[in-house]
């Protein structure tokens, strides 16, 4: 009888206890998502219009480069080019990170741990400095081709290049692929692999018919870890493109800085949206890889 | 390892490894130059600790990442309770989608989300500018809490439940059966939490640059006004001494075995797991 009488007072105190949070997330987390769907549905004044969103959709610009003059939808072309490099830096980091996540975790425990720590060190440097680094590195009289010059080789231009923005997004997140990676791997019973081994299976057979599918959680992680930051991203490429390629978060980050606040939201509640559909999609893959 | 296995983790470590070595190297450069190494010098370090804007900004986001970390760490933990006790799962799976908002939304529309609803508030006000130390700690703490309740939650869910009715049989008040047993129990998991809080606060960019004031000025935001114009190795010095902190608390969390300071070298590796489970 005692501890039902302690219950009451007990799921009251708890529910206090939720209290101030519950405050917090409605008033800093649902309620601001709600002034972008409201900033970018309205005017200066306040007024209710979607001008904002269609200019999205179907502001243009003129563009000069090789293939001659032409009329682009900016904002279209922008966010294709951002889905268009994130989507490289990710493979990029997906062909690069699986190989080393699946090395390490075949190593001797200590490592392992020695490894994975090296890989995260960079990780606790700020993401400017590192990819101010690049910016050193990469530059017209920079250490990479003061290198190549001492092996005779031309000099190469990458800075102010798409490449080079994919040079910063590689490097910038790629421990948030091979972490993920690593960590479904180390858990992975070596008895499967054995057992296929034992039924017949050749080294490509296991990885492709063993260690793949079990990885698949780690490698969606992974991908989704490195998609959506470098699909938003704003400083990587003014530093390493010098602000020639304006990517969707150098499109928000600009209209801020010139206070059109309207449309930023704008360009943000469609980022979000888009984003959603994405990983709403990846979900469903993921979900069914799984039931397979 | 087998010998190709090797050079392929050596020419990974090498890419991770070379852009932050050459800092450190022209971080000693007595001339400007960012290709030619003249000779070795301390000459930017001396100017770094010259430059009272930047040791402001290193003054800032230490009274920023302990606030956020405190606030986030009491306030979460009391979530995680509260959430774990939740009895409707309608009530339970709305708390934690609004918690994983944050965490899956990229930085820079949580970053703009908030600055939007501070402007909006402010001009109601009337206030000229309302972005400020405030706003910024509110930011804050709000992307650290998720990482916090997720840190605490798992500890409450594996404690064993009649612990606490234990305590409270034997006379203790709830309050006290909470102190004295539930505490106890989840602290690893409140370190983490406090931890990561700390450690996410101080590296955060994005989220602190659509809502600082003209007058905060973190570090993330002062390297970010620092390469905006031609840098001075200066930064490199910043960024060496960055470094060798960061080398140094490893080191420490290695040597010493103990719990507590494992958690430290596991937090930033929490942080991707957490959104690794999240994003299966």
């Amino acid at each position: 009888m005692r501890s039902k009488n302690a219950a009451a007072p007990r799921s009251i105190a708890q529910r206090m206890a939720l209290a101030p949070y519950s405050v917090w997330a409605v008033l800093f987390i649902v309620v601001p998502l709600i002034f972008i769907a409201y900033y970018a549905s309205t005017d200066n004044s306040f007024h209710f219009t979607l001008d904002n969103v269609r200019r999205f959709f179907t502001a243009t610009s003129t563009v000069t480069d090789e293939a001659g003059t032409r009329e682009v939808r900016t904002y279209l072309l922008i966010f294709v080019r951002s889905l268009k490099l994130a989507v490289i830096s990710t493979v990029i980091c997906l062909i690069m990170g699986y190989p080393a996540a699946y090395i390490i975790s075949k190593a001797p425990a200590r490592t392992q741990k020695i490894m994975i720590t090296l890989i995260m060190i960079p990780m606790w440097m700020n993401f400017l400095i590192r990819t101010y680094a690049w910016m050193t590195i990469l530059q017209d009289t920079g250490i990479l081709n003061g290198l190549l010059r001492l092996i005779g080789l031309g000099p190469v231009h990458i800075i102010g290049t798409e490449s080079a923005v994919v040079v910063g997004m590689v490097y910038d997140y790629f421990p948030y692929m091979i972490l993920p990676i690593y960590s479904v791997m180390a858990k992975m019973d070596e008895k499967l692999i054995e057992a296929a081994r034992d039924l017949g299976c050749n080294g490509f057979g296991v990885l492709r018919r063993v260690i793949w599918p079990l990885s698949l959680p780690g490698v969606f992680s992974g991908i989704t870890m490195v998609l959506i930051p470098s699909i938003s991203t704003f400083y990587i490429s003014q530093k390493l493109g010098n602000g020639k390629f304006y990517l969707i978060g150098d499109a928000i980050e600009g209209q801020y800085v010139a206070n059109n606040l309207h449309f930023a939201a704008a360009i943000a509640f469609i980022l979000m949206v888009i984003l959603l559909i994405c990983m709403a999609f990846m979900q469903r893959g993921a979900n069914r890889r799984a039931a397979v | 390892m087998k010998p190709v296995s090797k050079i392929y983790t050596a020419l990974i470590l090498i890419f991770l490894f070379a852009p932050i070595a050459i800092l450190l190297v022209f971080s000693f450069n007595s001339a400007k130059s960012l290709s030619v190494f003249s000779h070795f010098s301390l000459y930017w370090y001396r100017e770094l600790f010259r430059d009272s804007e930047t040791l402001g900004a290193v003054r800032n986001t230490l009274v920023l990442a302990v606030s956020a970390a405190l606030i986030s760490t009491v306030m979460g933990t009391a979530a995680a309770v509260g959430m774990d006790k939740l009895r409707s799962r309608y009530l339970r799976a709305v708390m934690d989608s609004v918690t994983n908002i944050p965490m899956i939304n990229p930085d820079i529309i949580t970053g703009i989300s908030l600055m939007l609803m501070f402007v909006f508030v402010g001009r109601i006000f009337g206030a000229a500018t309302s972005l400020s130390f405030w706003t910024m700690l509110i930011a804050h703490v709000t992307f650290c809490l998720p990482y916090v309740i997720l840190q605490v939650l798992p500890k409450l869910q594996q404690m064993d439940r009649s612990l606490p009715e234990a305590a409270m049989d034997l006379g203790c008040t709830p309050l006290r059966a909470f102190y004295k047993v539930v505490i106890p129990e989840i602290l690893p998991g409140v370190i983490t939490g406090l931890i990561m809080a700390f450690t996410l606060s101080l590296d955060d960019f994005v989220i602190s640059y659509f809502t600082a004031g003209n007058g905060f000025q973190t570090l993330p935001i002062r390297i970010y006004n620092m390469t905006k114009k031609t840098v001075t190795p200066k930064m490199y010095a910043l960024a060496t001494i960055i470094f060798f902190v960061i080398l140094a608390l490893l080191l420490i969390s290695n040597l010493s075995d103990s719990d507590g300071a494992e958690t430290i070298k596991q937090a930033k590796q929490k942080r991707s797991k957490t959104k690794e489970v999240l994003s299966t």
